[in-house]
C-alpha cells in the first residue's frame, strides 16, 4: 500500500522532478499493433492473391492461340480434348440449377419468414429458428447425396424414368433450393423484424387484417432486406459446388432440360480439378478462367447485396 | 370513363346516401377468409421445411442399417468340420482354417502384420472371414424396406443369389470407426479419414484463430475511420461471401503450386521426397482457414463491439495503454464470443468438400497421416467418393459416413451453445 503522507512518498515525487508524465515508446506494443495491422491486411492480400493467381492463369488460358474470347463467351461445345473451349453448356446449366433453386428458396423462405416474424408465438419460433439452421449448417456433400439417393429416386418414379436421368440438374436445384431457404428466411426475418412496430399499429388501427398488415404494409417496408437476401441467395446457389457435382452430372450439356444431365461451372471444377491434371495445361487453365468469370459474378452481386443492405440500414436505425 | 373511377363515383350514387351501412363496401368476410387461408400457407411452407430437415435424417438413418445379401468364395459353414458355428470359435481353432485356405505367401504376411497372438477372438474371426471366405455385398436395402417387405427381399435373394446369405447389418459400426479405407464396402472405414479431418482442423483452427482474432481487434479497437480502414472492412465482407471453390482454386495455385516446397515438406527435408509435391495435409488446412478467416474476422469484431465501452474508458482512466485496455479487459470480457464464433467458423471448415478436392485429397490412402506434409483425404471427402461408386453398398457406408460427420459437427456446435450459454454476458 502506497502512503501518501508518507513524508519520504511526497518528497520523492517534489524532489527529483524526474517522474515523466509523456508517452513512452514501448517497443513490444509497436511489436503487437505491427501484428494487429499485418493481420487486418491479410485479408486484402487474400483478395489480391485471388485476383492475381486466377487472373494470371485465366490469363494464360485466354492467350493461346487455340482459344478465343469470342468463341469463349458464345460457343455452346466446351470439350477440351478438341479445343472446343465455350463457357454457354456450363453457364446455362449454372443458370438452370440456379433458377429452380430460387424458385424453391423464395417463395417457402419468404412466407416462412413471414409466419416467424408476424403470425408465430414466441415459443414456436424458438423451436423453428434453430431447427432451420441446423438445415443451414448442414454440409452439402450430405445434401448431394440426399439429392441424388433420395430426389432423384423420387423424382423418377412421380414423372418416370424415361422422363428424368439419373444424374439431373432438377432435383439439384431443388435440393439446393432447401439448402438456401433457411438463410433467405432468416436474412428475411431479420428485416421484418426491423420494421418499426409503430408501423403495424397504424396499420391494425385502420382496421387492416393480420395479412393486410403483413403483406402491404411490413412487407412493402422490408422490401431492401429482403432483396439484399435473394441476391446472396443467387449469389449462394451460383457458387455451389458438391451437390451439383454430386446429383446434375458429369459432362457439358447445352440443354434446357432441367431432367437431363448436364454440369455446372462448379461442377465441371470439381470433376477435373479432382482427376489428374497436369499442371499448364490448357485444361488446367480454362478451370481458372471458369473460376475467375464465378469470382467476378458472385463479387458483384454480393456488393450489390450489401449496398442494398447499407441503404436499408439507413432508413430504420 | 374507367373502371376505378367508375366505383368511386358510386360511393355517391343516390342508393348509398343516408344509409352507412352501405357507405364501405361489406368484404370484412371475404378479407378475414383470405387472411385464413394465407395464414395455412404460412404454416405449410415452414412445415415443409422442417419436413424437409426430418426427410433429410430420416433418410440418412434408414440407410445406415439393413438387410444386404451377401455371397462368399467359400461360405463359412462350409469351412468347419464339426459343426461348430465359426464366431464361437476360439482363436487357436480358428488359425488352422486360415493356414487350411491361404498362400504360403499370404500366410506368411498376415503373421508378418498381425501376429496371432496379438490378436482377439474377433479378430482372429475376422481374418478368417476376409481372407477364406472372402464376402461381397451383393445388394442392400435400407431399414425401411427391410422390415416392410422381408417376404420379398429373402425372394429375391433367393431366385437372384441362390448362394448368398441374408444378413441383417449396421454399417455404422466400431469396426467401421476403426478401420482405415478400403475398396471393399464390407471392410472399408473411416479411421483414415476421421484423423485427416482433425489434423486439417488443428491447423484450420492454429492459423486462423490468432490472425482472425488480431484482425478484429485492429479493426475494431484501433482502426481509425478512414478511406484505407473502410476498405479493409469492405473487403473482408465481400471475401465471407465468395464461393468456397474459389479458395480452393486459390489454394491450388498458391499452397500447391506457388509455395510448393515449403507445403510438401521438402525444404524441411521431412516430407516424401519420392512423391513430393504440394497435395498435402497442410495445404489444404491452410486453404480452408483462408475460407474461415472473414467468418471468424466478423464473429471476432460482433464480439469485440458488445464490451461496453465504459470498461475501456475506466482502464484509460487508470492510466493504461492501448494494448494493457485491449489485452486484460477487453478481450477477456470478449473472449466466450469470440470462441463461440470461431468454433461455429471451424464447423463449416469441418465440412467442407469442394475446396478439398480442388486442393488435391487423396482419392485413395489406407494409411493413417504421418505429419503435416502427409497426403490427405477427409471424411466429407470419404463421403463424396463414396457417393460416387455405383454400387449398393457404397451407399450404406457413404450413409455411415454421414452420420459421423453430422455427430462430430453436432459435438462442435454443442460446445458453441455452451460456451455462450455459461460464459456470454449481456451488458
Amino acid at each position: 500500500m502506497l502512503d501518501t503522507k508518507n513524508p519520504e512518498f511526497s518528497s520523492g515525487v517534489h524532489e527529483s522532478k524526474t517522474l515523466n508524465l509523456t508517452s513512452q515508446t514501448r517497443i513490444h506494443e509497436s511489436i503487437i499493433k505491427g501484428f494487429l495491422i499485418f493481420s487486418g491486411v491479410f485479408s486484402i492480400l487474400t483478395t489480391i492473391g485471388i485476383v492475381i493467381f486466377l487472373g494470371q492463369e485465366a490469363l494464360r488460358f485466354f492467350t493461346d492461340p487455340q482459344v478465343s474470347l469470342l468463341e469463349f463467351f458464345t460457343g455452346t461445345v466446351w470439350q477440351p480434348q478438341i479445343f472446343k473451349f465455350g463457357i454457354l453448356p456450363l453457364l446455362s446449366a449454372t443458370i438452370m440449377s440456379s433458377v429452380i433453386a430460387m424458385f424453391v428458396a423464395i417463395p417457402i423462405g419468404l412466407c416462412v419468414a413471414i409466419y416467424l416474424s408476424e403470425y408465430a408465438s414466441p415459443r414456436f419460433r424458438g423451436i423453428i429458428k434453430p431447427a432451420l439452421e441446423i438445415l443451414a449448417g448442414i454440409p452439402t456433400v450430405v445434401l448431394g447425396f440426399f439429392a441424388l439417393t433420395f430426389m432423384t429416386p423420387l423424382l423418377r418414379s412421380i414423372l418416370g424414368n424415361d422422363v428424368v436421368q439419373i444424374y439431373n440438374v432438377f432435383s439439384a436445384g431443388v435440393v439446393m433450393g432447401i439448402l438456401i431457404l433457411p438463410l433467405i428466411s432468416s436474412m428475411t426475418e431479420d428485416a421484418l423484424h426491423a420494421v418499426p412496430n409503430t408501423l403495424r399499429e397504424g396499420a391494425y388501427g385502420l382496421g387492416a387484417t393480420r395479412l393486410e398488415v403483413s403483406t402491404q404494409v411490413v412487407l412493402p417496408a422490408a422490401i431492401s432486406g429482403i432483396a439484399a437476401a435473394i441476391i446472396l441467395g443467387i449469389s449462394r446457389a451460383i457458387g455451389e459446388a458438391m451437390i451439383v457435382a454430386i446429383a446434375a452430372g458429369a459432362g457439358p450439356n447445352f440443354t434446357i432440360n432441367p431432367f437431363e444431365a448436364a454440369e455446372t461451372m462448379t461442377g465441371h471444377i470439381v470433376r477435373i480439378s479432382g482427376g489428374d491434371i497436369s499442371y499448364d495445361s490448357l485444361d488446367y487453365n480454362s478451370l481458372f478462367a471458369i473460376a475467375l468469370m464465378l469470382f467476378l459474378f458472385t463479387l458483384l452481386l454480393n456488393i450489390i447485396s450489401q449496398r442494398i443492405i447499407r441503404r436499408f440500414r439507413e432508413v430504420y436505425e | 370513363m374507367s373502371q376505378t373511377e367508375k366505383q368511386d363515383r358510386d360511393y355517391f350514387s343516390p342508393k348509398y346516401n343516408g344509409s352507412a351501412p352501405g357507405l364501405f363496401e361489406d368484404n370484412l368476410n371475404k378479407r378475414h377468409r383470405k387472411g385464413r387461408i394465407w395464414k395455412v400457407i404460412f404454416q405449410i411452407s415452414t412445415i415443409i421445411g422442417i419436413i424437409a430437415l426430418a426427410t433429410l435424417i430420416l433418410k440418412i438413418l434408414n440407410d445406415t442399417m439393413g438387410y444386404a445379401a451377401i455371397e462368399y468364395k467359400q461360405h463359412p459353414d462350409a469351412l468347419t468340420s464339426s459343426g461348430k458355428p465359426l464366431d464361437q470359435m476360439s482363436c487357436d481353432e480358428l488359425w488352422p482354417i486360415l493356414s487350411a485356405n491361404v498362400s504360403k505367401n499370404r500366410l506368411r504376411t498376415i503373421e508378418r502384420d498381425t501376429p496371432k497372438d496379438s490378436l482377439s477372438q474377433s479378430g482372429c474371426y475376422n481374418l478368417v472371414i476376409f481372407e477364406v471366405a472372402e464376402p461381397t455385398a451383393k445388394k442392400t436395402w435400407s431399414l425401411l424396406e427391410s422390415m416392410l417387405n422381408y417376404d420379398e427381399i429373402q425372394a429375391i435373394t433367393a431366385e437372384k443369389y441362390p448362394d448368398g446369405d441374408l444378413q441383417f447389418k449396421v454399417w455404422l459400426n466400431k469396426s467401421f470407426i476403426l478401420s482405415p479405407q478400403s475398396d471393399d464396402p464390407l471392410k472399408a472405414g473411416i479411421k483414415t479419414a476421421i484423423l485427416g479431418s482433425l489434423y486439417i482442423i488443428v491447423i484450420v483452427i492454429l492459423f486462423s484463430f490468432p490472425v482472425g482474432v488480431a484482425a478484429s481487434i485492429y479493426l475494431e479497437e484501433y482502426a481509425t475511420q478512414n478511406r484505407f480502414n473502410r476498405i479493409i472492412q469492405t473487403n473482408i465482407n465481400n471475401l465471407a461471401g465468395v464461393p468456397s471453390i474459389i479458395y480452393g482454386m486459390l489454394g491450388l495455385a498458391v499452397f500447391v503450386r506457388f509455395l510448393e516446397p515449403i507445403t510438401s515438406g521438402t525444404l524441411f527435408g521431412i516430407g516424401d521426397a519420392t512423391t513430393a509435391n504440394g497435395r498435402t495435409i497442410l495445404s489444404a488446412g491452410l486453404t480452408l482457414s483462408l475460407l474461415i478467416l472473414p467468418v471468424v474476422i466478423i464473429n471476432g469484431q460482433e464480439a469485440i463491439r458488445s464490451v461496453p465501452n465504459s470498461l475501456r474508458q475506466a482502464s484509460y482512466g487508470m492510466g493504461a495503454t492501448k494494448w494493457q485496455t485491449v489485452w486484460s479487459h477487453v478481450l477477456p470480457n470478449a473472449l466466450p464470443g469470440i470462441l463461440t464464433g470461431t468454433i461455429l467458423a471451424v464447423s463449416r471448415a469441418f465440412g467442407e468438400t469442394a475446396p478439398l478436392v480442388v486442393v488435391g485429397a487423396a482419392t485413395f490412402i489406407t494409411f493413417s497421416p504421418e505429419n503435416v506434409f502427409s497426403k490427405f483425404t477427409s471424411v466429407p471427402i470419404q463421403i463424396y467418393q463414396w457417393t460416387a461408386r455405383p454400387q449398393d453398398a457404397f451407399q450404406n457406408i457413404a450413409a455411415a459416413a454421414i452420420i459421423v460427420l453430422l455427430v462430430l459437427l453436432l459435438i462442435l456446435n454443442a460446445a458453441a451453445v455452451l460456451l455462450r450459454n455459461r460464459y456470454s454476458r449481456r451488458w
